[in-house]
């Protein structure tokens, strides 16, 4: 049960990347270009995604333990620290640059162009160095 | 800007999203992080509970590609992508995107949808840093050096 909710969930996710166009580099970047014929495109998506989310979180949470798990699993850091600022900073730029952040990347490779390809190894490869070089992995 | 409901694919795309990590939530109890669901089957795993925990991770990721694939096969017209930048570029930002994520403990689905949707101040904190940075290199990019 457990691994179908995941794939369920998981072509959910990727079918709202697509309607939502979230999946077009070039609707990402006009919305990052505020200076430029600007397309509010992704706050729409933002808006969309969050009045489930915060409902459906709070609601959630309720529950003693989600259907098929013994508990939920949150974030327990709660720190503003520096690796979040540098972090968050560096996938901001990577973001602006391409217009792809995880999700539409790894979605896109169903659209099967080059540059999709070539972002998400790169990601990969960025991940997992991330990973070998910091004491946290 | 263009009538509201030119936007109504990318409100309702939102909301199937936000439907998506609601599902996981409820029923693994885990966030739809993209950046760490993947960091995760990346890791080496320690113990056999590790390991089998890796399958609906791998899962979800393979639902992506397959959302996405349907949704193309039924609406192949949009081709949806711009003048193809250059590969060196790509790599650099795919680089980029995977350290940061990494480093920042997330990315648009874990800080920007569930983060702020549990009213997370540090992943409220973490959208607005990756916002800006992405703004700033976008204005570089199309109106400094352009």
């Amino acid at each position: 049960m457990k691994n179908v909710i995941a794939i369920i969930s998981g072509i959910l996710f990727g079918l709202g990347l697509a309607m939502s166009e979230m999946i077009n580099p070039t609707v990402v970047i006009a919305f990052l270009d505020v200076a430029g014929d600007w397309n509010p495109a992704l706050m729409f998506v933002m808006f969309g995604a969050l009045l489930v989310t915060t409902v459906g979180f709070t609601l959630s949470l309720k529950k003693q333990s989600p259907l098929c798990a013994s508990q939920f699993y949150l974030p327990t850091n709660s720190a503003i620290d520096k690796p979040l600022i540098i972090g968050a900073s560096l996938f901001g730029i990577g973001w602006g640059m391409a217009g792809y952040c995880p999700g539409p990347a790894i979605a896109g490779l169903a659209y099967g162009q080059q540059e999709t390809i070539y972002f998400v190894i790169a990601m990969l490869v960025g991940l997992k160095s991330a990973q070998l070089f910091s004491a946290k992995g | 800007m263009e009538s509201l409901i030119s936007y109504l694919p990318a409100f309702l795309g939102g909301m199937l999203i936000g439907l998506s990590a609601l599902l996981l939530f409820i029923g693994l109890g885990r966030i739809a992080g993209i950046s760490g669901i993947v960091g995760k089957i990346l890791q080496q795993s320690e113990s056999d509970n590790q390991a089998n925990d890796k399958l609906w991770r791998v899962l979800f990721i393979l639902g992506l590609i397959i959302g996405a694939a349907i949704y193309h096969f039924f609406d192949p017209f949009t081709l949806p992508f711009r003048q193809p930048p250059s590969a060196w570029f790509m790599i650099i930002a795919g680089l980029l995107v995977g350290i940061g994520t990494y480093i920042g403990s997330g990315c648009t689905s874990g800080h920007g949808v569930c983060g702020i949707g549990r009213f997370s101040i540090r992943s409220m904190s973490a959208t607005i840093i990756f916002m800006l940075t992405a703004g700033i290199t976008v204005f570089v990019i199309k109106h400094v050096f352009a």
